[in-house]
């Protein structure tokens, strides 16, 4: 038994029953399939989270979050500028403890090329309701090109623990036709 | 009999013995002894740990609300730490100590050693213990860099690590004086080369540990000026994620174990499950990438690489597992003569017996809940819609609660009597715990999970808003599913409560156990219809394992239809590239 040494001493002479030998397979082959379901989605699928990063000092990002906010901004709400860049731009948000700046106004149906970074520590960019999860890092300039399928009102949570205000760090981004 | 011990001098080193009433086994008693002390250990934290984790729980429960934010933060942290980190490996020394010294009838190679890696490990989690109650440590027990916490924090996690790395060293020093010694014919039992399984993913986690948290200590102390955010997070996983397949090792030796100590089950093939452990020492401490899928930095082909284990190699040796210890136990019940239809084997197997029970349980569970819901979280694109949200606690809470813990428990109940020599009391209430604790556990990985895939944030205090300058309201299904959350860890609280005290009650107070009433403290075993039979291998005259096959077949179902509504979520969101 599993307790005691393998009564035969020559246990790997044994024979492997079929149905142990099929099953086998059959998880094989399946590990073998979920490996190619990741690639292929590379190749053929519309959700991949782009490779496109870039070493950037918190510093030098706010300089050009700023900028762009200032190019783009159509109005305030709750004290934060909204910009509303023209389709196929490049738009910044950044992550500071404990805020997502500035707020985004977005067409549907029209690509861009959405710049994330953290001003001081690790932030969870959650896309809510849509459920878009992706980490943001200090020292680092994310580039992801994202499409809106959907209008509305969406929520940036913070879903990475980043202190005491975590909870509060709400950011926004309008999707409209 | 029970107590007298002998001693017998072997090359030249004496070591006091007592024979154990039920297998005739020569038990060092300073293996006995630091057995106990690792369990004792062990129990007093997943307590703690265990309170901590239930707080949290009625905190997530918004109409409860339990903690302030600070405090919640601040218990969440120490959660995490003594649930998953002390509880379990100080009940991984014991079972080292036991899959060793105890199975292979040897002697503990350098007890006090042992004493002293038992030590360390003490003052480490008390230590990091004591930082985290003080109020400056609330950094999640992943505390992520530049996150910094007081230098104590980080020097209790290192002193811990090393006094673990102290009873590997024994584990495998034990290993080889029992070959030297000759004190078992031929290969080691599948048990203990699953406990040797276990054991080596522990000192490539634990070296992982060491690089990581020695230079943060040097950080938070001010002699090193920086540390790399995704570098950190790197080495930190192959510690923080490895060390949860040292568990993978130790439950599924324990589910080896537990149907051979009360059914006799052999394993269908020694051949078959030794590859599979062999498969999870080559392959499954990779996976640091399982938190890092959505991380900038790092690119698709290393973590399509890593998160599959090479190609779900080390899934594999989970699904074999997942056929060979069912029909082990089919298999066994078979020959003792449970033979009509396609399950009697199931239907009359020790339900009553919580060692039984609670093993089984934590197969189930740990498979249907755990196994497929990780396979799925660590497929690189479908990670996109759950990273950080609650569905990964909802995971890891089928595989370390109603899985490892669950087993842990299970033999625990059979350690009592052979190694504490008590027999447990209150066998009636101990029948239900593992249902208790089973359910519980089951519904907190559930209803997570749900509350996960509506998006809702993990380590989030207050899921309504209310201080934030903009707001946002999740779906009111989510709130229903943290209510029912909490409701479930009331559930698990109650059955966690439970063990403890049993076991605690029994060690002090339990009835002594020697060679006249061992075998009844085991708890209830089926009556054997046959004697033993000679076969020699566990699939030998019963290769026909209906039941086995009809339960392999619904699990892969299930698996195979959640991974692809998983796809087919993905497919519909909006395009990222
Ligand atoms: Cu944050």
């Amino acid at each position: 038994m599993a307790l005691t040494s393998p009564e035969s001493k020559v246990w790997w002479n044994e024979p492997v029953g079929r149905a142990e030998l099929t099953w086998i397979a059959i998880a094989f082959l399946w590990g073998v399939f979920m490996f190619s379901m990741m690639v292929w989605w590379h190749l053929e699928g519309n959700q991949n989270l782009s490779n496109e990063v870039y070493r950037v000092s918190p510093a030098k990002f706010e300089a050009k979050v700023e900028a762009f906010t200032e190019k783009y901004k159509v109005r305030e709400e709750a004290d934060i500028p909204v910009a509303k860049p023209e389709p196929g731009a490049d738009v910044y948000m950044l992550s500071r403890l404990w805020e997502w700046w500035p707020i985004l106004e977005l067409k549907k149906g029209q690509t861009y090329r959405l710049h994330l970074s953290s001003m001081d520590w690790q932030h969870g960019f959650s896309l809510q309701p849509v459920n878009i999860n992706i980490q943001v890092h200090p020292n680092l300039e994310h580039v992801i090109t994202l499409t809106p399928t959907q209008t509305g009102e969406f929520s940036v949570v913070c879903n990475e623990f980043c202190g005491v205000g975590h909870h509060t760090m709400v950011g926004r981004i309008h999707v409209v036709d | 009999m029970s107590i007298t011990a002998d001693t017998t001098v072997i090359g030249g080193i004496a070591a006091k013995f007592r024979t154990c009433p039920a297998t005739g086994l020569q038990v060092d008693l300073a293996a006995e002894r630091l057995i106990k002390a690792n369990a004792v250990a062990a129990i007093v934290f997943l307590a703690i740990g265990g309170l901590f984790g239930l707080l949290v729980a009625l905190t997530r429960w918004p109409a409860v609300h339990l903690l302030s934010s600070d405090m919640f933060y601040l218990v969440l942290t120490a959660h995490g730490l003594d649930v998953l980190l002390v509880w379990i490996i100080f009940f991984e020394m014991a079972v080292l100590y036991f899959a060793s010294a105890i199975i292979l009838n040897c002697r503990l190679a350098a007890p006090r050693i042992g004493w002293l890696g038992f030590a360390l490990m003490l003052v480490g989690a008390l230590l990091t213990n004591v930082t985290v109650l003080q109020g400056d440590a609330s950094v999640m027990f992943t505390s992520y860099v530049p996150m910094q916490a007081p230098p104590n924090f980080y020097l209790g996690l290192i002193l811990f690590a090393v006094g673990a790395l102290l009873g590997c060293f024994i584990f495998l020093g034990t290993l080889v004086i029992a070959k030297e010694e000759k004190t078992y014919e031929g290969s080691i039992p599948l048990v203990t080369f699953g406990a040797l399984t276990a054991c080596i993913i522990a000192v490539f986690t634990i070296a992982s540990g060491a690089i990581i948290l020695i230079p943060t200590w040097l950080w938070s102390l001010g002699y090193i000026s920086h540390i790399d955010t995704v570098m950190y997070k790197l080495v930190w996983w192959a510690m923080g994620h490895s060390s949860q397949q040292i568990n993978m090792a130790a439950q599924v030796a324990i589910w080896y174990a537990i149907p051979a100590m009360l059914l006799g089950a052999k394993p269908l093939s020694e051949k078959v499950s030794r590859s599979a452990f062999l498969m999870y020492i080559l392959f499954l401490q990779l996976a640091s990438a399982h938190h890092m899928l959505v991380e900038p930095g790092i690119s698709s082909e290393w973590k399509v690489f890593n998160t599959s284990y090479a190609i779900y190699l080390a899934v594999l040796g989970s699904m074999i597992h997942g056929m060979s210890i069912p029909g082990a136990i089919e298999a066994a019940q078979r020959r003792n003569g449970f033979t009509n239809g396609v399950f009697e084997w199931l239907r009359r197997a020790p339900w009553g017996n919580p060692a039984f029970a609670g093993m089984f349980l934590s197969l189930v569970l740990f498979g249907f809940l755990g196994g497929i819901s990780g396979v799925v979280l660590g497929t690189e694109q479908i990670n996109i819609m759950l990273h950080n949200t609650l569905y990964v606690p909802g995971h890891f809470h089928a595989t370390v609660v109603a899985g490892t813990t669950l087993a842990f428990m299970a033999i625990t109940y059979l350690l009592v009597p052979l190694i504490f020599q008590r027999e447990i009391i209150w066998p009636r209430l101990a029948k239900w715990q593992p249902y208790l604790f089973g359910l519980g556990a089951a519904g907190i990985s559930l209803f997570m999970m749900g509350a996960g895939t509506l998006g809702v944030s993990r380590r989030h205090w207050d899921i309504t808003f209310s201080d934030a300058a903009l707001s946002f309201d999740y779906p009111p299904a989510a709130f229903l599913m943290l209510g029912l959350n909490g409701l479930s860890g009331i559930l698990a609280a109650i059955g966690g409560g439970l063990f403890v005290v049993i076991i605690v009650a029994s060690v002090l107070f339990g009835k002594k156990v020697d060679a006249s009433n061992v075998v009844a403290a085991l708890g209830p075993t089926p009556q054997k219809q046959m004697s033993d039979t000679v076969s020699t291998y566990g699939s030998a005259g019963t290769f026909h394992l209906p039941g086995t096959y009809i339960l392999v077949s619904i699990f892969f179902t299930a698996f195979v239809l959640y991974y692809f509504v998983n796809w087919k979520y993905l497919s519909e969101l909006w395009q990222l590239g």
